[in-house]
């Protein structure tokens, strides 16, 4: 193998990765309520903006925006989840689709107002020279952003099966009525929920800006992702995110290279199209 | 409640005594409609060109002494409608030609424009001169370059700027010399985002270094506002051309700089066409990533007192930017209407598009660098014109043809 081809598959799996980052909080809320949060890639973009404002005001990296960014992000969506989404909940179907649509609209423009549509990005020295195996060469922030994203995704996916709160959020997506004889408060799991899905979406965003340009609208770039990613992968199954995230990651790159950048979105969506085909639930998604 | 009312009548009877005494005649404001991308992910671009349009139109409402040569900016507004000032609607059009040529529908039946000036990207500007073309309402293009748009047999259509067969004349010309005087320029590669723009500029390149014996050895289109341009850069890195052209809009010409850091590739000479890579939002974020990187531009700020100079200056004021070679265009663009409807003496479209055809500013009455404005039985600018930039030390210098230059051409290519 070509090591130009080696090096065009550790990039299709570092930006998988990250794919597979920024989509778990989508497939959480997901699996957790069966409500699609189409705010979600705005939610990815304020996490952006927020890793921009720590950069400007003390010229902190990723160790200060990163945390700074989940519990920005977490309490915005506890507070989408209490002022928003636990009202639409009630409604028809519809409305919830517009509740969160609407939501995602009002981040965009409200970035737009305050920012401006000029487009930002941090400086690409912020995490030092990029790592050179052999010939192939690993971008700090990439690698960084690729390995954050395996441990997040793989620690809500361990929070949700091996701990208390988890098997408690599940009995709540399972049954509410039936959690809440057992004593557990259904809207306290869900605003959990929207916390862990929201920080976790905080920590994709931060990590995203250290090399990714951030504007008002770099959230629709993306959400389009991170809603291939989760269906490929099953809504609701945070390793089928993991696994999606890389397949299209590894499959985007490897397509754009070898047959041309225009031809790989008919690939991974052709590819899309045939698993749902065979298995409507996604990859690793319950039927 | 009866008295309120007095009031405002009276008051207004006053506004309207004091508007009319000024001038002799009644004013009123010719409206024009202006639809760029305010959302989406050309905004910055938009942004930047929407507040030249606003500089434009206060040069002719409000004037600058510093400017006498630029017709109508001496701030009488339109002399030739008895001073009426001009007043502009801008609309969105949310980078996709749908939204585009709806505004369009709706700045000329809602809203009454007597003319309409846009759209920035080409494949926009399809749409929204074909909606001006039903409606019998002229059409500026001021920016959009895309060959195709004055092929199209259109009569209330006219473009301003140099098109895509003159860039690449430019490009070829340039490239020619600088393997004359010894560079490598043996393998040609070209990068293009694949919308309406940036597969046209690509073709006519095509044909035009062909015919000139250019050896393009790889192209590369791809899908614009990609997440990812890794694979692009590593096809690059794979072949290895001299020679580059990237053909692309601000937020992929942000991820090529970065990129091509990271996976450590150069060639000897990069190119830019325009668009993306001059957005002010892509100087600020990138210069420092590709130092020595070439570009066109049709507007390069001059000595100190000139009138690119004081226009670059009211602009910086404006906007906090150096004012940009696609916003100067816009800007040129709005100018040129003005001109137009000012000599029709009319808002009536017929009689603009008359007096937009009969258009002839000489290079010193122009704010860009063009050789003047006359447009041709296809609404083409033919005096239109661009030079070749070099970004250095964060800006963009223009450095051929020789006579234009105000810097040294530096190769090969820095980048970072």
């Amino acid at each position: 193998m070509s090591s130009i081809l080696l090096q065009v598959i550790v990039s299709g799996l570092l930006i998988g990765a990250v794919y597979a980052l920024f989509s778990s909080g989508l497939t959480l809320i997901w699996g957790m309520m069966n409500v699609i949060n189409f705010a979600h890639g705005d939610f990815v973009m304020l996490a952006m903006y927020t890793a921009f404002l720590v950069w400007t005001a003390f010229g902190g990296g990723p160790a200060a925006s990163v945390p700074i960014a989940a519990v920005v992000l977490a309490t915005i969506g506890v507070l989408s989840y209490f002022l928003l989404v636990r009202h639409i909940m009630r409604g028809p179907m519809l409305a919830q689709i517009m509740g969160t649509f609407g939501l995602a609209l009002l981040l965009r423009y409200s970035a737009f107002w305050y920012f401006g549509a000029n487009f930002k990005t941090l400086p690409d020295t912020l995490l030092g020279p990029p790592f050179v195996f052999g010939s192939i060469r690993v971008d700090a922030p990439r690698l960084l952003a690729g390995t954050i994203g395996l441990i997040v995704t793989l620690s809500l996916h361990l929070i949700l099966t091996r701990t208390a709160l988890g098997s408690r959020m599940l009995a709540v997506s399972e049954d509410a009525t039936a959690a809440q004889l057992m004593g557990i408060r259904p809207e306290h799991m869900q605003a959990a929920a929207w916390a862990l899905a929201a920080g976790a979406t905080g920590i994709a965003g931060a990590l995203i800006a250290t090399f990714f340009y951030t504007s008002p609208t770099v959230g629709e770039t993306l959400a389009i992702v991170a809603f291939v990613t989760v269906a490929f992968g099953g809504f609701g199954s945070v390793p089928g995110a993991l696994l999606a995230g890389l397949l299209i990651g590894v499959i985007e790159a490897v397509s754009a290279f070898m047959i041309g950048p225009v031809y790989k979105d008919v690939i991974v969506y052709t590819l899309f199209v045939l698993v749902l085909w065979t298995r409507p639930q996604g990859l690793m998604g319950k039927a | 409640m009866f008295l309120q009312r007095g009031v405002v009548a009276v008051l207004g009877a006053a506004l309207l005594a004091l508007g009319t005494a000024q001038n002799g005649v009644a004013q009123q404001s010719v409206r024009i409609g202006a639809i760029y991308p305010l959302s989406g992910n050309a905004a910055s671009a938009g942004s930047s060109s929407k507040a030249a349009i606003e500089l434009a139109v206060d040069l002719v409402n409000h004037g600058n002494p510093d400017l006498k040569d630029v017709p109508l900016a001496d701030g009488k507004g339109l002399p030739g409608l008895g001073g009426a000032k001009i007043e502009v609607i801008f609309a969105d059009n949310q980078g996709t030609p749908a939204a585009g040529q709806n505004q369009a529908l709706r700045l000329i039946t809602e809203e009454k424009v007597v003319a309409l000036i846009g759209a920035y990207q080409s494949g926009i500007t399809v749409t929204t001169s074909a909606m001006a073309e039903r409606h019998g309402i002229p059409f500026m293009a001021p920016e959009s370059v895309a060959a195709n748009l004055t092929e199209r047999g259109f009569k209330w259509f006219f473009r301003a700027t140099p098109v895509a067969g003159d860039f690449a004349r430019a490009y070829s010309e340039f490239l020619k010399e600088q393997q004359a005087a010894g560079q490598k320029t043996a393998s040609i590669a070209v990068v293009n985002e694949n919308t309406e723009y940036g597969n046209s500029v690509a073709s006519v390149i095509k044909e035009q270094f062909a015919k000139d014996g250019l050896n393009i050895s790889q192209v590369i289109p791809y899908s614009a506002n990609t997440t990812d341009v890794q694979p692009q850069v590593l096809q690059l890195k794979e072949k290895n051309p001299d020679v580059v052209i990237f053909i692309s809009y601000t937020s992929d010409a942000i991820l090529y700089a970065k990129t091509m850091k990271d996976l450590n590739w150069k060639p000897a000479i990069m190119i830019a066409d325009d668009a993306g890579f001059n957005d002010p939002s892509f100087v600020a974020t990138s210069a420092g990533l590709v130092e020595g990187l070439v570009n066109r531009s049709s507007f390069a700020v001059g000595k100190p007192g000139s009138v690119s100079a004081v226009i670059n200056d009211l602009y910086k004021k404006k906007t906090g930017n150096d004012l940009d070679d696609p916003s100067a265009r816009a800007m040129q663009g709005m100018l040129i209407l003005a001109d137009a409807i000012n000599r029709a003496g009319s808002t009536e479209p017929a009689k603009i598009q008359a007096a937009l055809k009969a258009t002839d500013l000489k290079a010193s009455q122009v704010i860009t660098g063009y050789n003047g404005v006359k447009f041709d039985d296809k609404g083409q600018n033919v005096l239109a014109s661009s030079l070749i930039t070099q970004m250095q030390g964060g800006k963009y210098v223009p450095v051929w043809p020789k006579d234009k230059a105000a810097g040294e051409l530096k190769l090969p290519y820095k980048g970072w």
